[in-house]
């Protein structure tokens, strides 16, 4: 079908998905936005979240969370790079609950400013894999 | 010359240690196949990554407020070496190769004048690098790939690079792995990784590259990037080195196992021989001793 944008997401351990689909939602820093064939070239960072992927448009038949990467849209399609990709179904919610709980408690324990930053990108990490688990807005 | 007893104990202990050199073969083979599949598993990303590095690399060629993983820090004093070898040994000439061509190295930049620094990734580097740069070698990282080399250690280890890098302890970063050729070739290759340099095999692809909106601006997808890129690059001389070790331990093996044939070969046609003339002088003591009464 000619209005079908070919969608990867890589990881550097393997390619997770790879198809010809409708729409992808991805989260980019600046806000979620959505792929769909003949869409500008774009690259973006993104922030920790859900990627919606619509196969044929009309509803949400894929959710995957990454924690952050970077998107590529051309003309070819639209890739995401992401180091760690999670169907949110196969999330476990006592073990995303327990990585926050960490998470919080190790920003309370840190030092120096590196610390800090890196325990807080870990906070706002499980903070959205949390989030990930409640309904979908799409 | 050795007595019959002598000889077949020998033959024996050569036929256990064939057997162990061909298990070794046999598991180093199962275990290439897999590490190759993670090389190739890992390649994808690898070269999107590079794509997208280009294309904004470019784009900030003409800005003089590239972020210093791409530009460096101006200067080239200090040098971190990171050297990556295999933890374990019987691998034939797989480490040695790497640690010479790093000694030759740490060997030249010392002559000119230069400060070097030594990570060590793996025991076999620094167990063959203490003995001439013991006080250069910063820190040992071991068991990178155990029980299975996966991204989250190869991005450790570039953590902790990149924090030496912040912490200004060193103005350039190369790294020195073997490159995985085939099961018989690996190639001993220095790799750049701070300031790091886009390979330039595909360099007209840049006139044709197409034009892309940025979001957030290129500086701040390239300050984002280019750790990830660091990662990476790690992880990516960690698959090339692990099937390197696992090519060269095969191939090693396969000798070893071939000369211990050879070896009972020539023991065996000795121990027949031995025993064919103990026979024969023991029927001509026979036979003298009956003549002679």
């Amino acid at each position: 079908m000619a209005d079908q944008v070919h969608f990867e997401l890589v990881s550097p351990e393997r390619l997770l998905f790879s198809a010809n689909v409708a729409e992808i939602v991805i989260p980019g820093v600046e806000g979620d936005f959505a792929v769909l064939a003949g869409h500008s070239n774009l690259i973006s960072t993104l922030r920790p979240g859900v990627i919606h992927i619509l196969e044929t448009g009309a509803q949400v038949t894929d959710r995957i969370f990454v924690e952050g990467g970077f998107a590529e849209v051309n003309a070819e399609g639209c890739t995401v790079l992401a180091e760690r990709a999670a169907r949110v179904a196969d999330i476990d919610r006592n073990k995303a609950e327990q990585a926050l709980a960490d998470a919080r408690e190790d920003l309370q324990d840190a030092k120096s400013e590196i610390d800090r930053a890196a325990a807080a990108q870990l906070v706002e990490i499980a903070e959205a894999r949390i989030a990930a688990l409640g309904t979908s807005t799409y | 010359m050795p007595s019959l007893k002598d000889l077949k104990v020998r033959i024996n202990s050569t036929k256990n240690t064939q057997k162990i050199t061909s298990a070794m073969k046999m598991v180093s083979a199962a275990k290439l196949r897999r590490a190759q599949e993670q090389a190739e598993a890992a390649r994808p990303y690898a070269e999107r990554m590079e794509k997208v590095l280009r294309s904004l690399a470019v784009s900030m060629a003409g800005k003089d407020n590239a972020p210093a993983l791409l530009a460096g820090t101006g200067r080239d004093q200090v040098h971190l070496l990171v050297v990556m070898t295999s933890d374990r040994g019987l691998c034939g000439a797989f480490n040695s190769s790497i640690t010479r061509q790093a000694r030759k190295m740490a060997r030249d930049l010392k002559a000119n004048g230069k400060q070097v620094k030594i990570l060590a990734v793996g025991r076999k580097a620094r167990d063959q690098m203490k003995r001439e740069f013991l006080n250069e070698i910063i820190a040992t990282i071991e068991d990178v790939g155990k029980p299975r080399l996966t991204f989250d250690s190869a991005a450790k280890i570039a953590q902790r690079i990149s924090h030496m890098f912040e912490a200004g302890e060193f103005d350039v970063c190369t790294v020195v792995y073997n490159k995985f050729k085939s099961a018989i070739t690996q190639i001993v290759t220095p790799q750049q990784l701070i300031p790091f340099a886009l390979s330039s095999a595909n360099e007209n692809a840049d006139a044709n590259a197409a034009i892309y909106e940025y979001e957030p601006d290129e500086e701040a997808i390239l300050a984002d990037l280019l750790p990830r890129n660091l990662s990476m690059q790690v992880y990516r001389a960690l698959l090339e080195n692990a099937a390197s070790e696992q090519g060269a331990r095969m191939t090693a093996m396969d000798n070893a196992t071939r000369n211990a044939g050879d070896m009972i070969n020539k023991l065996t046609i000795n121990y027949n021989r031995t025993r064919q003339a103990n026979i024969t002088k023991e029927l001509i003591e026979i036979i003298s001793g009956a003549e002679a009464v």
